[in-house]
């Protein structure tokens, strides 16, 4: 029994000894660059006809995989943006199937798997991680076209029904950005920031709670330092990570924990009213914070707390995808939408803005839509003292240049945010 | 003056099959009624009509009948790893766990032999997940057979350390970068999944599971590892009486009963999921130990209480996509039906005596 028992015990170590020394797991077909994939995906867009001669002939349906449900900011966003886009183009309620509360695990698959059996011609998937799942389903499915938002494969997975599609909300994080920016001025003229907002370098404290360390969070909380920054220059942020798109108590937790450590403002990527609604908490008990929002609008659970909400419009995105789709023309292989389509903008201004913050905020979204500013314009940061003027290691688009012309084209290589420098004056609390 | 109780609860223990299942399928048609009344005062929809789109979520096309029996083998191969140890009493809370650490054995070997031919890759996967399981329920019997721990919170904590252990190779392994998810294993050259037999993807699954099933049920009824589990669960004096190796029957019990769970761990993962997470497991070893203990281990009643329980899942799945009712309003059904199911096996074993009843039994 005893001898057994080692046997066993030694060859278990051994499975986990082996798992754990790293080996590579890569299965692209290593033949072309990722360039050269990116290229051939944006020269080659996707066919359409079957959608078209699905609409034609009223058999047209659309499947909607969702990873929440509508108490969910994000997803509600979703939501709405499917309900105009199926006012804008006539559709009926038959014709759209939503799957609500789908985790990002092989359930994805099931799903998609389902939905394509129920005869939709198009299945959309709305968080970044269903996408692995997703182009499992297509490359069963190849003439149904599959479209996870938020996801980068789309290039590069070789299949020509995949489409990715998001909206550049790092236009309206900058811009929300601008907002915080306002306030925090107001605040220091009015002397109201205390030593405990103050670094020992003299820069103030803001924070941001984020969801997981990746580019999707990195692009959106460095476009919001950018937008403080071009205001209040002086400032230093601290982002803490949740581990979790949905996580309530986490996101309370993490705001907290940035408030105890003297940030004034907070904002936020994570789906939930945690953050502000530990912040107007923490307002109702005498400090002195005001936080900034994403996807809904924050001010029913922080009336005096909340300045605004960067937000998406995602009806844009679906009615043109759809709509294309129905017209048999041809679709891209990403897909984004910023200010100049409509595709951002941010929530309501508060009553706690400062006083020419609406100015402010129409003459920088003025000057992002003419294209005469750039939010990621390389002479606004630096990246460990240094000024970057190339970049062309973004997670899993190696080799490809990102920076040209003065600043990081955001958006433009993907649809997908791929902005992941870690610029000065931003610390994460909690990246392991 | 009559000090005799309204109602008096006494035990039956002669109540024919035939009438015990009749009950059974009562609490079923009442807790159904019931939820057509709840469905009806709530959201005034036809209760008919949802019970018919409940059946359709599970079997309307073929790929759903599929996906049905996949993920009832799934339930069913943990039910039957549960099957022993609950027989001999000892409380394995612990078949999350077992099949978690099943399903990252898989999973490694997955990515790191994927050179291997895929027979071979199959059965060192298979190797691998039965000793991960076996070793995760090897480690409360141990404890439980030298210093009688506690095997409920033992097994329960085990849990947590491999969800956390679970969660670490995740992050390991996590593909695209930042997505905290593995993505799906060997997408393209498709390494170490199960292949299909006769163009069925799951029939595999069907297979593995089906013949454990059978296994066990000759195990437990007719061999005399099996006799000594129902003696030792019944009373470990007793069993030390006979000569029964208390000990030993502990131990090797609790070696099959995660080794099938690490097992349920490799058939998730190669079979369908392909890709390991914390949900890998998904509550199934919670549900598992009531289809063991409904089909009081006899595990061919056990394909049919995992096929209720499937079912029910996948119904309350499709009333919510097309009814759009939340996914609370699906579980309140299930919670119903499952109350009712167990509630019958009071009827069962007890019955009820009414006073005036009682009187008329006297005279």
């Amino acid at each position: 029994m005893g001898k057994k028992l080692i046997a066993l015990l030694l060859a278990l170590v051994l499975v986990f000894a082996l798992a754990a020394c790293g080996a590579e797991q890569n299965d692209d077909s290593a033949d072309k660059t990722v360039a050269e994939k990116v290229e051939e995906a944006a020269e080659n867009p996707v066919d359409t006809s079957k959608v078209k001669e699905a609409a034609d002939n009223g058999t047209l349906k659309i499947g909607v995989i969702l990873v929440g449900d509508e108490n969910e900011g994000y997803t509600y966003a979703h939501i709405e943006g499917i309900e105009e886009a199926k006012a804008n183009l006539g559709l009926t309620n038959d014709q759209v199937i939503y799957k609500y509360s789908i985790p990002e695990d092989e359930t994805c698959y099931d799903t998609a798997v389902d939905l394509a059996e129920q005869g939709c011609q198009m299945i959309f998937s709305n968080s970044f991680s269903h996408e692995s799942y997703m182009v499992q389903a297509a490359e069963e499915y190849p003439d149904i076209i599959f479209l996870p938002a938020t996801g980068n494969m789309a290039a590069t997975c070789g299949l020509d029904n995949v489409v990715n599609y998001f909206t550049s909300i790092y236009q309206s994080r900058y811009v929300s950005g601008v907002v915080a920016g306002m306030k925090l001025a107001e605040m220091i003229e009015n002397n109201e920031l205390t030593d405990a907002n103050y670094n020992d370098d003299g820069t103030i404290k803001i924070g941001y709670v984020g969801a997981y360390p990746y580019a999707e969070v990195v692009s959106g909380y460095t476009a919001f330092f950018l937008g403080v920054q071009s205001i209040v220059e002086n400032v230093a942020m601290e982002v803490s990570y949740t581990s979790s798109w949905f996580d309530i108590t986490a996101e309370a937790e993490a705001a907290n924990t940035l408030m105890s450590r003297g940030c004034c403002i907070i904002s936020q990527h994570a789906d939930s009213t945690g953050a502000p609604s530990a912040v107007q908490a923490a307002q109702d008990a005498g400090s002195n914070v005001y936080c900034v929002g994403y996807n809904v609008d924050m001010l029913s659970v922080a009336p005096t707390a909340a300045l605004t909400s960067a937000q998406n419009c995602w009806g844009v995105l679906y009615t043109n995808m759809i709509g294309t789709a129905m017209k048999g023309e041809d679709l891209a292989k990403n897909n984004t939408v910023g200010f100049n389509e409509d595709g951002v903008k941010i929530s309501a201004l508060g009553p706690s803005c400062a006083a020419g913050t609406a100015e402010k905020v129409a003459e920088v979204e003025a000057a992002i839509k003419n294209g005469s500013f750039n939010v990621f314009d390389t002479s606004t940061f630096t990246v460990g003292g240094e000024t970057v003027d190339s970049y062309t290691n973004c997670y899993g688009f190696d080799g490809i240049e990102t920076i040209w012309d003065g600043y990081f084209h955001e958006s433009e290589i993907i649809s997908a945010p791929l902005f992941e420098l870690r610029i000065d004056g931003i610390t994460e609390l909690n990246n392991n | 003056m009559n000090k005799e109780p309204f109602i008096r609860i006494s035990r039956r223990d002669d109540l024919p099959i035939w009438k015990a299942w009749l009950i059974r399928i009562a609490a079923v048609i009442i807790s159904l009624i019931l939820c057509g009344i709840i469905i009806y005062g709530l959201v005034k929809l036809n209760p008919l009509k949802v019970y018919i789109t409940m059946w359709q979520g599970a079997f309307s096309t073929e790929k759903r009948c599929w996906i049905t029996i996949r993920d009832c083998m799934m339930l069913l191969c943990i039910g039957v790893g549960l099957a022993p140890a609950f027989r001999m009493r000892f409380w394995n809370i612990g078949a999350e766990g077992q099949i978690l650490v099943g399903g990252i054995a898989t999973a490694a070997c997955m990515l790191y032999f994927k050179s291997l031919p895929t027979p071979l890759l199959l059965l060192v996967m298979l190797i691998a997940s039965v000793t991960a399981g076996a070793l995760w329920g090897l480690v409360p019997a141990l404890f439980k057979a030298r210093w009688e721990t506690n095997e409920t919170l033992f097994t329960l904590m085990m849990n947590y350390i491999a969800i956390q252990l679970t969660s670490f190779f995740v992050s390991k392994w996590e593909n695209p970068y930042g997505s905290n998810s593995v993505g799906i294993i060997n997408r393209t050259s498709q390494e170490g999944w199960f292949p299909s037999i006769f163009g069925q993807q799951y029939l595999l699954n069907v297979i593995i599971v089906m013949a454990l099933t059978i296994g066990m049920f000759v195990y437990l009824k007719y061999s005399k590892h099996g006799y000594e589990i129902a003696v030792t669960g019944e009373s470990e004096r007793t069993a030390r009486y006979i000569g029964i190796n208390v000990r030993r029957t502990i131990i090797r019990t609790m070696l099959l009963s995660g080794g099938i769970c690490g097992l349920a761990g490799f058939v998730a993962v190669a079979g369908a999921s392909h890709t390991i997470s914390t949900s890998t497991a998904g509550g199934r070893g919670f549900t598992a130990i009531i289809v063991a203990w409904l089909a009081k281990f006899n595990t061919f009643v056990m394909i049919l209480v995992a096929l209720l329980l499937v079912v029910l899942e996948k119904g309350a799945a499709e009333i919510a996509s097309i009814y759009s009712l939340s996914e609370y309003a699906s579980q309140m059904i299930e919670g119903i039906i499952l109350f009712f199911i167990l509630g019958s096996e009071f009827f069962i074993n007890y019955r009820l005596i009414f006073r005036s009843k009682a009187k008329e039994v006297q005279a």
